[in-house]
């Protein structure tokens, strides 16, 4: 096992480093000079040519390139060109605030999405199941802006329920302590101050989960499905062991491990592609850091704010499929 | 057997708790906060102690206002900070600020400023002719990167040949003397723009350019408190701050969201109390609702179509003229701005001093347009690429849709338009090195100055940076020049007409439109009156809940 982690971290190195060498590259084809865009429309031709010699980018594309891989070995992933602070200390803020929405995302996807599936697969042809995947249809095909403003519409402006934008309480904010708000507020033990927090997250939280919950519904649907045609469950049912049983207890486990790689695959997507959500709900997250660091060409911040996510996204398929073999021990790993 | 049971009960607890999460109503706790407010409010000596929620479309770079060039750092700033010399409520004449009073010698090179006295900064630092000077030397020491409007705005830095400042001197505790090269017409308005805020030296010597950014400390109405990137930014009350009786709210909080929709949705539900970039197209809307108020900022903008004079067939000045007889910029107007908005004539608004009122525009006519093609020796129309602004902009709400009016205005006149759009930067980019034969752009304002905006945008030392037509003329450039120095304000607005003339004959752009900017309120806001250059002072603004 641990030489199996050992494996796949080594692994790691080469995808990180692509991505490094593909990531720098483009965004360095596209037109646009970066020392142009973070001084504007207003700044003379001098404070251009000075900030771009300042910023290095006057330097051979390689010598940029090697320079930024040198800082990366020592833990230095450069400065942002346009608020100038080191991108490894502003980063935190962002991630964990991404974090955050995605966990919550995902723990409504799963919970909702799994169950929605077991069900239908029980039920096959009933109208819960036709009813179940048109709506997973409907939810895969929903754009994401179009479902925030419609949620902020009834469930903040005409219901009154939930706030609109923002990740707290305006007017009381957070002490951040690890960005994390969930739990900054049950440090500081003001459980007044967590209910709003959560309060904040339904919305982009049920926005970011229409997807994957869509997603795993359906692959929970087709893997069950197949599970149950199978003898043990059969067997299972003739011994007269309660459904409920047979289906959360025998069938679940089996038919878990696919789902638990969309899972897995959907989760690293909600960390890097949540854009259109936290542009919807001004949610100060990784996705809207990056997207708006391409806007200003702030090159350490796309090229290392990206190979973070990608970190992620790896690390996230890594515990994946370890846990392939704590549900199923059969799966060994050599 | 026991690990199934935990799996099911860990996902019938989740569901449970995130359906009761869903459905929890919010009535409660949404006063709950309103009373927090109020609590705090009763510990401070004056004011309503409310707290203001300005909501706005992008977080600041920066807090120091010398080291960027970007609004939304000012919009925060010019409350933290104060200048010399001030603008107006509502305009851009030049009032006292931190300078009670000024005096400039005869031949236009020394300034004397008499300072505020009894000033102090948020640290607790003396305001006085000493810490004026520190902040000169400190622009004066940088370079164009670091301190990129002192490099515009005043010719350079020390020892540079266009350096317009020789020397700022402190005489005695409350007196500055700014001895220059050589007269500048627009001095004191430079002064009064928000990058030339007096920071404290102190906090400057002792946290570092760089902390200095985060940690900014003025003399203004508000003191800076956190700052959550891209989230909000908050401020408070100053309690030993110099104008008796003000600021008059507790605390500002600045928040960030991109969304305009999700902006007004905000505003509507209560969670902000005060909105920066209403869409056009929301105005009426806000104005029918009894809770809210529609603010108009003062237009100092113009959105245009840039025409690259060194392309054909824009070279032809007749073709430039039938361009300008082409487009329909009222139904543009009444369209896309809903009406918010004036038909540009000038390269810029009459607002700005020295605007030329006897010009008039280029009317809407298609048969003429079309004889002057014909005399141009393009009778059969000629095929072009017409750029359009992929981004929402003040002076353009919405580049593509104007685009395809144009485009459709041109086609009348048998000119075939094909709409191209870059991503912003790209466009801006690519427009900046002549790569367009026409464009959409536009600017705004920074301190009200006829120089700020013709020649900046029209003169041939701005080709390559903001003069995107690569528009030259001779006469023009005499004429700017000698306005830079001209002192004499009526002389200096003449120079200023007879450049307008020519540039309306030479038309190098088609100048579409002045937009006036919208911001929303809540009912409660009284006091808040918004500034042409998008800087809103925020100190006389209170809510009467």
């Amino acid at each position: 096992m641990l030489s199996y982690i050992g494996k796949r971290l080594l692994q790691l190195i080469p995808v990180l480093l692509g991505m490094t060498f593909i990531v720098f590259m483009i965004i360095r084809a596209i037109p646009g000079n970066p020392a142009q865009v973070i001084l504007g429309q207003q700044a003379t031709e001098e404070a251009v040519a000075a900030l771009t010699a300042k910023l290095g980018l006057d330097k051979p594309w390689y010598t940029q390139y090697f320079d930024y891989l040198k800082g990366i070995l020592t833990g230095n992933f450069g400065e942002s060109m346009r608020t100038r602070a080191p991108v490894a200390e502003e980063v935190w803020p962002y991630l964990a605030a991404t974090f955050e929405l995605a966990l919550f995302a995902m723990i409504i996807a799963v919970v909702i999405g799994i169950n929605a599936g077991i069900i239908s697969a029980w039920f096959q042809n009933s109208w819960f199941d036709y009813m179940a995947m048109v709506l997973a249809l409907v939810g895969v095909s929903m754009p994401i802006f179009w479902l925030g403003l419609m949620g902020q519409w009834a469930f903040a402006l005409e219901l009154s329920w939930l706030p609109t934008t923002g990740r707290e309480p305006v007017r009381d904010p957070v002490t951040a302590i690890t960005h994390l708000y969930v739990i900054d507020t049950i440090i500081a033990g003001r459980f007044d101050q967590l209910v709003q927090v959560l309060r904040h997250l339904v919305l982009p939280g049920l926005a970011l989960a229409t997807i994957p919950m869509a997603i795993i519904a359906r692959m929970t649907r087709s893997s069950m499905l197949e599970v149950m045609r199978s003898d043990y469950v059969r067997t299972a049912r003739a011994k007269g062991q309660k459904m409920f049983f047979v289906v959360y207890k025998h069938a679940l486990k089996n038919a878990i491990i696919p789902v638990l790689t969309i899972i897995g695959l959907q989760m690293g997507m909600l960390l890097g592609g949540a854009i259109l959500t936290e542009t919807i709900f001004a949610w100060p997250g990784i996705g809207r850091y990056i997207y708006d660091a391409i806007g200003f060409r702030d090159y350490p911040v796309i090229q290392s704010g990206i190979l973070i996510v990608a970190f992620f996204f790896v690390m996230i398929n890594l515990i994946v499929d370890l846990l392939y073999s704590f549900i199923d021990p059969r799966i060994k790993y050599d | 057997m026991r690990k199934g049971k935990v799996w099911s009960l860990a996902i019938m607890l989740l569901l449970v708790f995130s359906t009761v999460l869903a459905a929890c109503s919010g009535g409660d706790n949404e006063s709950g906060e309103k009373d927090k407010g109020k609590n705090t409010s009763e510990q401070s000596s004056s004011g309503s102690g409310e707290t203001l929620v300005f909501g706005r479309g992008g977080d600041s770079t920066s807090l120091d206002p010398s080291r960027t060039t970007e609004g939304e750092t000012f919009k925060v700033t010019i409350n933290l900070f104060e200048t010399l010399l001030t603008f107006e409520d509502e305009g851009t004449a030049v009032e006292p600020g931190l300078a009670k009073s000024w005096e400039p010698s005869e031949d236009g090179l020394t300034y004397t400023f008499e300072l505020q006295e009894g000033v102090k900064f948020h640290d607790g630092t003396d305001f006085n002719a000493e810490a004026v000077v520190k902040n000169f030397e400190r622009w004066a020491s940088g370079d164009a990167e670091k301190f990129p409007y002192y490099n515009s705005m005043f010719g350079g830095f020390e020892g540079d040949e266009g350096h317009v400042i020789e020397s700022v001197t402190a005489e005695g505790e409350h007196t500055v003397v700014i001895k220059l090269t050589r007269p500048q017409a627009p001095f004191l308005k430079n002064l009064a723009m928000d990058m030339f805020a007096i920071a404290s030296p102190t906090a400057i010597e002792e946290q570092g350019d760089d902390d200095f950014e985060r940690n900014p400390v003025g003399t203004g109405p508000f003191k800076f408190v956190e700052w959550k990137p891209n989230d909000s930014i908050t401020i408070e009350r100053f309690d030993d701050y110099w104008q008796e009786d003000f600021p008059k709210l507790e605390k500002v909080i600045f928040r960030s969201i991109p969304d305009n929709a999700a902006r007004l949705n905000a505003l509507m539900a209560g969670e902000i109390d005060l909105a920066d970039g209403i869409n056009p197209s929301d105005g009426a809307s806000i104005e029918g609702n009894p809770d809210l108020q529609l603010f108009e900022r003062p237009s100092m903008n113009v959105g245009y179509l840039g025409l690259t004079v060194t392309r054909e067939p824009f070279d032809n000045k007749l073709v430039r003229q039938a361009m300008n007889h082409a487009i329909d910029k009222q139904s543009i107007i009444d369209a896309f701005f809903e009406g918010r908005a004036d038909i540009a004539v000038n390269p810029m608004p009459p607002s700005v001093s020295g605007y030329n009122d006897e010009i008039e525009g280029y009317e809407y006519n298609p048969e003429k347009a079309k004889e002057l093609l014909e005399e141009a020796g393009y009778g059969d129309g000629f095929e072009m690429e017409l750029w359009a602004m992929p981004v929402p902009r003040p002076y353009m709400p919405d580049g593509e849709k104007v685009a395809e009016v144009i485009q459709k205005n041109l086609a009348d006149i048998g000119i075939t338009a094909k709409i191209v759009s870059h991503e912003w930067a790209t466009y801006l980019e690519l427009a900046s090195k002549g790569d367009a034969d026409a464009f959409m752009l536009g600017w705004t304002g920074d301190n009200g100055d006829p120089d700020n905006f013709l020649y900046v945008l029209l003169d041939e030392d701005n080709i390559g940076s903001n003069n995107y037509t690569y528009f030259k003329n001779d006469e023009t450039h005499e004429l700017f020049i000698e306005a830079q120095t001209e002192v004499d304000e009526e002389k200096r607005i003449e120079l200023y007409k007879k450049a307008q003339e020519i540039l309306h004959e030479e038309a190098p752009w088609v100048p579409l439109a002045h937009s006036i900017p919208l911001l929303a309120g809540s009912k409660d806001i009284t006091g808040f009156l918004p500034h042409p250059t998008g800087s809103d002072l925020l100190s006389n603004v209170d809510i009467e809940r």
